[in-house]
Order: C-alpha cells, then structure tokens, then sequence
C-alpha cells in the first residue's frame, strides 16, 4: 500500500508569475431554460439569461468586490466560478491554466473554494463541525487523523477553540461561529481564490464586523484572493481593491475601488451609489434614485439593458448595445456616453429630466 | 470575539467536548414519550412471543381433535378457547405470531431498501432519469395499495412469496416517492454543493453527506408503514391469498373462524384483536418516533 | 387556468396508459400460459386454436397490448370465463353497488372525522384532542375486515337487530331504497367508514390547529370579533383540503372494498375481485382492476382540479 501523504499534494503555486490574473473569465453564459409554453408551431423555448457573456479578471492577491440588485446574475456567477452550475459556454483560466484543458476540475476546485451566505444550510447538520471541515481534505487523499488535526489548527486560527468546538453539531453554534467554520472549511484545502457570496450578509452588524476583520487577517496570513459578492455596498467598498458592478446577467463596469465610487462611470452604479443610506444629512436624497424593479431577464431591453431606467438615456440607447471598453486607465464601462463616436450625442439634456419639467 | 492569531492560542488536541448526535436526540425525546414507550415494550413483547413460540405455547398447535372443536375461552386446557378443529388457540395465537410478523415487516424492510435506493438515486441524479424513474413509480402509486396488493396477489396466485412479493411491490413506490422528495431537497442544499466544491465524487458525497440526512425521514415513513403492512397482509391471507392452512397467521385463523362467528363469537374475533394490537402499536410508535425526529432544534 | 388543467391531463394521460399496461401484464403475470387460465381446463383443441386467434398471443407483447387497449377503449373488456357474460357489465352492476356503501362511509367518515378533528385542533392538548387523537389512530389500526366481522357478532348474532350478510332479503338482487334493503347497508358502511374518519380527523386536526395559530386569526381576534366567527374563518380555510382528502378516500374505498365485501357477501366489486381470482378468471380479474383503477385515477385528477378551482391560493407549477 501506497504511504498516505501527510499533507495535501503540492500544487503548482504561482505559475504565471504575479502579472497574470489568478482567475480569468471569458464570455461566461448560462440560461436557465423555462418550462417550454405554447403548443405546435407557436412552441418556444423561453429562458432566463442569469449571466449573459460576462468577462473579467481577478488579479493575483487582491480582493475584488461585486454588486448589483438581487437578481442581476451575481450568485449564478459564483455558482459557476466554482462550477457548481455547468456554462452554457465561456471559459475560466486559472493562474494561466484553462479549465477543463491544462487544469482539471479536480485540481481546480482545491485552489478555489466558496463559502456560502447562509452559514447554517451550507454545513451538514449531523456532521460535527470538524468532520464538515476535515472533509475536503480526506476527499484529496489526506488520512482521516491528520485532516482532523488540521481542523483543529483551522478552528483555532478562525477564532474557534477546538477543544470547546469540534465536538459540536452546527446548531449548536451561532450565526456567526458557523461562518468562521464555514470559512476554516474552504481553507482546510489550502485553496487560492475564496468566492464569498453574500457570506457576511446574513450576520448581524456587530459579527459581520468581526467576520470582515477575520477575513482580512487571513488574506494577508494565506496570500488568498477573493471575490466578494455582497449588495452591501459599504462592505464592499471596506473590503474590495476593484469592484466590479453587474446588471441583468452582464458587466457594465470595472474599476478601482475608490476611483469607481468616487467617480462612477456608468449611470447605474451612479444610481446605486445614491441609493446608499447616508449617515450625512446634509447628503439626504429626496427621491429614489433607482424607479422601480430591474426588467424581466427573460426578456432583456433591446441596446443598452439599463436604458429603461437610465436618467441618461436617449433614444440609440435603445437600438445599440455599448462595448464594454476601457474608458478611463483601468476603469472599463458599458455605456454609449462614454463611447466615442457612439452616436449619443453628449450635448442633449437627458430625455426623462426633460419630460419632468 | 475577534480573529486571533495562531501564536496567540495554545492547539488543545486534547479531550474534545463531544456532542449529542442527532440519532441520540432523538432517542432520548422517544424515551420520554409514554405512549411510544408503552407501544414499543407491546411490540417487543410481540417479538419475543414469535422468537420463543416453541417454549411459550402450551400445547400443539396442529393437534386437532372432533372432541374439543369451538370450545369457549376458559375453557379449562383451553384458556383461549379452540377453533373450528378443536386446536388450541392460545398455542395457534402465539406461533402465529412469526408468520404474521414476518409477513407484515418483511415487506416493508425489502420495500426500504429498493424504495430508497430507487428515490435517493432518481433525486440525486435528477433530470430526465429522475422523471423517467418517477414517472414509472407514479403508475404503481396510482393504484389504491388494497387494490394493488390484491391485484398482484390474485394474478400470481396465492402463497407466502408472492404475497410477500406483491406487498413489497406496494410499498416500494411509497418509499421511493418520499426518498426521491427528501434527496432532491438535500441535493440542492449549500452542504452539498460545498462537498461538490471539495472536489468529491457523486458516490463518497452520497455516503456521507446526503444518506445520514435521507435516511431518518425515510425511516420513519416506513415504521409507519408496518401497521399498514400487517393489515394488509393478515388480510390477504384472510382472503387466502397469503399463508395456507395449516399454518397458523392471524389473518387465515380470522378466515376460518368467521364460519364460528353464530357460535363461539368472542373465539373467533381473538387472532383480529392480535392483529389490531399489533397494528396500533406500530402505528403509536411510528408517531412517536415522527414527533421525536420533528422537534425544531 | 387552462393551461394547468391542459398540463394536469397531459399528467394524468400518461399515467393511464402505465396504469392500462399494468393490467394488462396482469394476465402474463400470472403463472403459466396465459391461454391456459382464460380457458376452462377442459377446453377442446378448436376452441384453444380460437382463442389463441382471438387474444393474438402469438403476437408481439406490444401488439397484444395495443389491441387489448383498442378494444378496452371501446368498451370490450372481455368476456368473464365464469358467467360467460361480457366483463364490461358486470364491473359496471358490481361498482353501482360498491359505490353505494362507499358514498355512505365516506358522508359518515367525513362528518364524524370533521367533528373529531376540529375539537381536538379547537381543544388543542385537552382532553378531547388526546380522545379524538386516540380515535383517530385506532380507526386507521384496525383492519376493518374483522371490525366488520365484530359488528356482525355484535349487532347481528348477538342483538339480532340487522341483517348479517347479503344485500337484501331473500338475496335478491334487486335493490329499492327501503328498510328492508336499506338494513343491509348499515353495517358494511359503518365498517367501511372508521378508515376516512379516522384520516379526516388527523387532517382537520392538522389544519384547525394549523390556521388557529396564523397571525390573521390573531388579527381577527384582536379587531374583536367573536369566537364563532373566529371559528366560521377557520372552517372555511379548512374545508377545501378536507373535502379533497374525503374525495382521494373515496377512491381508497371503492378500491379496497374487497375485504368488507368478502365479510359481508356484498355483490360489489370487490366481491367480484374475490370470485374473479378463486375461480381463476382472468379476464374478470384484469377488467375490474383496470376500472376500478382509472376510476382512482379520474378521482385524483377530479379533486386536485376542483381544489384548484375552489380554493384560489393553491398555485401549481
């Protein structure tokens, strides 16, 4: 019999040098097809684009923050990044290695890993809380004593102590205390990239602030990178080195953290800045910045998608879609104002201020 | 609380506080339930009744005799009276109670294990294999189970397999419904998709993570099950589809004895109070057993 | 609405068909040739070679199938081996009066079971609820074949007040609705309702307590309104999912009758089932359960479209 290895098999660190992105994204797509309607010819297959061609990059060692209104395809993205979910297409390159062809899912899914918002749900209530986290490790060929050991270190460096915890069934524990397992569970296999989607949404304040500081700490302990997925647009600007904004299933802008909320490009993440609750009164604003609920996915605005709710919209905005492109160095946005020779004619007053006066 | 550091904490990897696993919870709320307790101590004794049924009876259940026919309970050799050909009905009421039990959990633990290896692996796999499968199982649940039970029974004739076999046929789609229902909504929780996300096969997140939580609601649906089981099959062989005379089974003796009915009434109407205990108990513990297993944590 | 009902039937179709095959199968199930327990066993060589024709048993399972079904669909379920009468006919008399006494244990579970369950879900943890609870398990513990078997000792041999077994004096077949018929139906549908009671009651117990507990029964409450209308809310939240459960019962009845009827020489269909598989006739026992099965299934079907029509909160995807 082979000697069980000690510890998890050395991956290939770091290939691509610190330049490469960890993690690119490559027109990802996924629909989720509807109960098909209508009889005979009229048949039709109708399908929710929850993402639709998106692309990005995470770089090696940053965090990169994600927003958007429920429903805009962040979770579903997640859920492919971490291959939960099949793309309908696209591709995902890992520190230099695509995804299915150099570097097999197995090997991915060791250097990436997620933590998911609701704490109690994503841990198995009959497993005691270092069976859930040594599992990962059992599953790559670590041997049951030292995966338990290494629970126990990962507890303890979550801010658990073992000896009061690891015995213990997830209903046992806290909202918060389920989370830092949660977290000690996507590190006990050594990943790379931590997908958090929503992991601190669910805490109260006063957890969250803990979680968030935990989380820091280890970033810098286990030079991990994340992608943190949050509505919480406070939080993510706290947390995240670029941000990257979402709307129905596609990207509409990609910057530096302070750069994009201190000057947002695209009129809807504008719209969502302002919709940030202000402890400032002065700041106070009198009318919803965002008019009513995000348009159907299933049946997307015809150019650009946010032209039914954009204060800017004129009328190319409906016939053209906008090229996501590189207005500003480093900071990428989808919208004909920013285009050139887009055909939006940046001297007109905006359609809608009009019609209110 | 906030995050410490690894130099700040001493690792104990000593004593580790153990908790209470869900199985012990949920024994210690069923211990604590009377009727549950007082409905396991009958089936208990039940079962020790079929086990030492050669020791306990007091005399040949087979003997007959034209002498003793239909005799009254108290009568004195013959505390529960005797049947239609003079046997003892104490002796006959407790060696009956192997085959009667038999008949009545045997199908139902055969129709557990297929019916939940069929629905947890249509609802783990799900799909169009999960609608094929279900959709093969929904043709079986569409027959009333007395329907069915007969149906199959009376085309393959009678016999203590083939009625043992068309039980197991008429619980298999009841079980399988329930585990297909309860996989599917293990499967799509966060638990599981983070074991997918560790990188483990179908089969080892199936072992660890989905069976230990399938398998309790499973259970108990079926303990509640064996109560349907008894009487269907007592009744079966009531009808003569199940066990043959001369063997003794609650159901058959309730048969023949319906002829005494004008003259030893309360002698004929014993192996259906046997029958009727039996199944209330399995019914008073399977709600026991559900309610134990219910209690929100 | 339309396109629920179209997507129910486009559910229901299929299972049909299944639950068509199976019947089918029944007769191949069974061991031995099929010709073999269709024919009487002193059967002459020319009427084997014609019925071999008539069934098409040298023929593909599939094409059998698909004949037996283009016949079934026509009303031609066979011809009985015992009666030599047409098998259709003779499940259709044995359902009328098997629906007799089932549509009377049914009204009878459903208003005891209702009575039961809504004072033991009003009264919750009296008690009368641990009463009505206790009711309710040993009326789906009891196998009613020898609870029918102790009412006959009881009210027949004993007290000598009704009729034993049969369906009217004289056994004659011939039903009139007067007391003299009407005596022997009291028993077997008596029997015959301890199981819907029993399972209403659980039912209605479950949705009293349930809606009692719902913060528009507070509301209710607390806008002072009195405790009967408190209590006529409730009944009408109930009602719709009570009456479904006594229609599915129904079904459950008209399917199981075979042990009651056997008690009580009721000329049902379940009685018909019993002579059907001890005189080993096929075609009998195949053509009553496919009725009596797609009768279940058209009764499912009937009571989940009702409620949905009935009760507008039920949403079915």
């Amino acid at each position: 019999m082979n000697p069980t290895p000690q510890v998890l098999p050395k991956d290939r660190r770091d290939l691509g040098g610190p330049r490469q992105p960890l993690l690119i994204v490559r027109d990802l797509k996924k629909h989720f097809p509807l109960k098909k309607t209508g009889f005979g010819l009229r048949r039709e297959r109708l399908a929710v684009r929850a993402v639709d061609g998106v692309s990005f990059e995470i770089l090696k060692g940053e965090t990169l923050g994600v927003v958007g209104e429920s429903g805009c395809g962040k979770s579903t993205t997640a859920r492919l990044l971490m291959q939960l979910t099949a793309q309908d297409s696209g591709e995902l390159v890992f520190d230099g290695q695509a995804l299915g062809a150099g570097l097999s899912l197995r090997e991915y899914r060791r250097q990436t890993q997620m933590v998911f918002q609701d704490s109690y749900s994503s841990l198995n209530p009959r497993m005691t809380i270092e069976d859930s986290i040594a599992f990962g490790p059992t599953v790559h060929g670590v041997s049951r004593r030292e995966a338990l050991a290494r629970a126990h270190d990962l507890l303890a460096r979550v801010g658990l102590e073992p000896a009061r915890f690891a015995g213990r069934y997830p209903h046992e524990l806290s909202g918060g205390q389920r989370q830092r397992v949660n977290i000690a569970r996507a590190l006990a296999l050594e990943p790379r990239l931590i997908i958090l989607d929503e992991s601190v949404s669910a805490l109260d304040k006063s957890v969250e602030a803990q979680v968030l500081n935990l989380l820091q700490d280890l970033k810098q302990d286990f030079g991990l990178t994340y992608l943190f997925i949050s509505h919480d647009l406070g939080v993510v600007r706290y947390v995240s080195d670029r941000v990257l904004v979402m709307y129905l299933g596609e990207v509409v802008e990609v910057g530096e953290a302070e750069a994009l909320f201190e000057r947002p490009l695209h009129p809807y993440t504008e719209a969502l800045l302002r919709s940030m609750p202000s402890t400032d009164p002065l700041k106070r604003t009198e009318q919803a910045p965002l008019a009513g609920d995000p348009p159907n996915p299933i049946d997307p605005p015809s150019g650009c998608r946010f032209h039914t709710r954009c204060a800017y919209a004129q009328p190319v905005c409906a016939e053209r879609a906008p090229r996501f492109h590189e207005a500003l160095p480093g900071h990428a946005v989808a919208c004909l104002r920013h285009e050139p020779e887009s055909g939006y004619d940046r001297r007109l007053i905006p359609v809608q201020e009009v019609a209110h006066v | 609380m906030t995050a410490m550091h690894p130099e700040t904490i001493s690792v104990e990897r000593a004593p580790v506080q153990r908790s209470r696993g869900h199985a012990a919870n949920v024994l210690r709320r069923l211990l604590r339930n009377p009727v549950a307790m007082i409905a396991a101590t009958v089936i208990l004794l039940l079962i020790l009744m079929a086990v030492f049924a050669p020791w306990l009876m007091p005399q040949d259940p087979f003997a007959t005799s034209m002498l003793k026919r239909l005799k009254p309970i108290g009568t004195e050799g013959l505390p529960l009276g005797s049947d239609e050909l003079g046997r003892d009905l104490l002796s006959r009421l407790i060696l009956g109670a192997r085959l009667s039990l038999f008949m009545g959990i045997a199908p139902v633990i055969i129709a557990f294990v297929i019916g939940s290896a069929i629905g947890i692996f249509a609802g783990y796999v799900g799909g169009w294999a999960n609608s094929l499968i279900m959709r093969c199982i929904d043709v079986l649940y569409a027959f009333p189970s007395v329907l069915l039970a007969i149906a199959l029974s009376g085309a393959l004739g009678a016999g203590i397999v083939n009625a043992l076999v068309s039980l197991t046929v008429v619980f298999i789609p009841q079980i399988a419904r329930i585990a297909e229902s309860v996989t599917t909504g293990v499967r799509r929780s966060d638990y599981v998709d983070a074991a997918r996300a560790s990188g483990a096969s179908a089969l080892l997140i199936v072992r660890r993570h989905v069976l230990g939580n399938v398998i309790g609601p499973i259970f108990v649906y079926a303990t509640g099950l064996i109560s349907v089981s008894m009487i269907l099959a007592s009744g079966l062989s009531f009808l003569g589809l199940g066990v043959k005379p001369p063997e003794p089974e609650w159901g058959l003796m309730l048969n023949t004895l319906r002829t005494a009915i004008y003259t030893q009434p309360w002698v004929a109407a014993l192996p259906g109070v046997m029958i009727f205990i039996t199944s209330v108990s399995f019914n008073m513990l399977a709600d026991g057993l559900r309610s134990a297993m219910e209690v929100k944590q | 609405m339309t396109g629920y009902l179209l997507r129910r039937l486009g559910y229901a179709l299929p299972i049909m068909l299944g639950v068509s095959f199976l019947c089918f199968m029944l007769v191949h199930l069974s061991p031995g040739d099929p010709l073999v327990s269709i024919l009487p066993a002193d059967a002459s060589a020319e009427l084997q070679r014609q019925m071999m024709q008539l069934y098409g048993f040298d023929r593909p399972l599939l094409e059998q199938f698909l004949r037996w079904l283009w016949r079934a669909l026509h009303g031609d379920l066979g011809t009985s081996i015992a009666t030599s009468r047409p098998v259709t006919g003779e499940v259709f008399r044995a359902v009328g009066n098997t629906l007799m006494i089932a549509v009377l244990a049914s009204l009878i579970g459903f208003s005891l079971g209702s009575l039961f369950g809504f004072v033991a879900g009003y009264f919750r943890n009296s008690w009368a609820d641990r009463l009505a609870s206790f009711v309710s398990v040993i009326g789906v513990s009891l196998p009613n074949y020898w609870l029918g078997m102790v009412l006959v000792i009881v009210f027949s041999a004993q007290l000598m007040w009704l009729p034993a077994t049969g369906a009217g004096p004289g056994g004659s077949s011939d039903w009139a609705w007067d007391w003299a018929h009407v005596q022997y139906l009291i028993l077997p549908a008596l029997t015959m309702s301890f199981i819907p009671m029993g399972i209403v009651a659980r039912t209605v117990r479950a949705l009293v307590a349930d809606t009692l507990s719902q913060e528009f029964v507070v509301g209710l409450r607390a806008r002072g309104l009195g405790e009967l209308g408190v209590l006529r809310h409730v009944v009408k939240n109930c009602a719709p999912t009570a009456l479904a459960v006594v229609g599915l019962q129904l079904g459950y009845l008209l399917g199981g009758s075979i042990l009651i009827e056997t008690v009580f020489s009721w000329p049902g269909t379940g009685f018909l089932l019993n002579q059907a598989i001890f005189q080993r006739d096929l075609p009998l026992l195949q053509g009553s359960i496919l009725i009596l099965a797609l009768f279940f299934v058209l009764l499912n079907l009937l009571v989940d479209v009702l409620q949905t029509v009935l009760d507008p909160r039920i949403e079915r995807g």
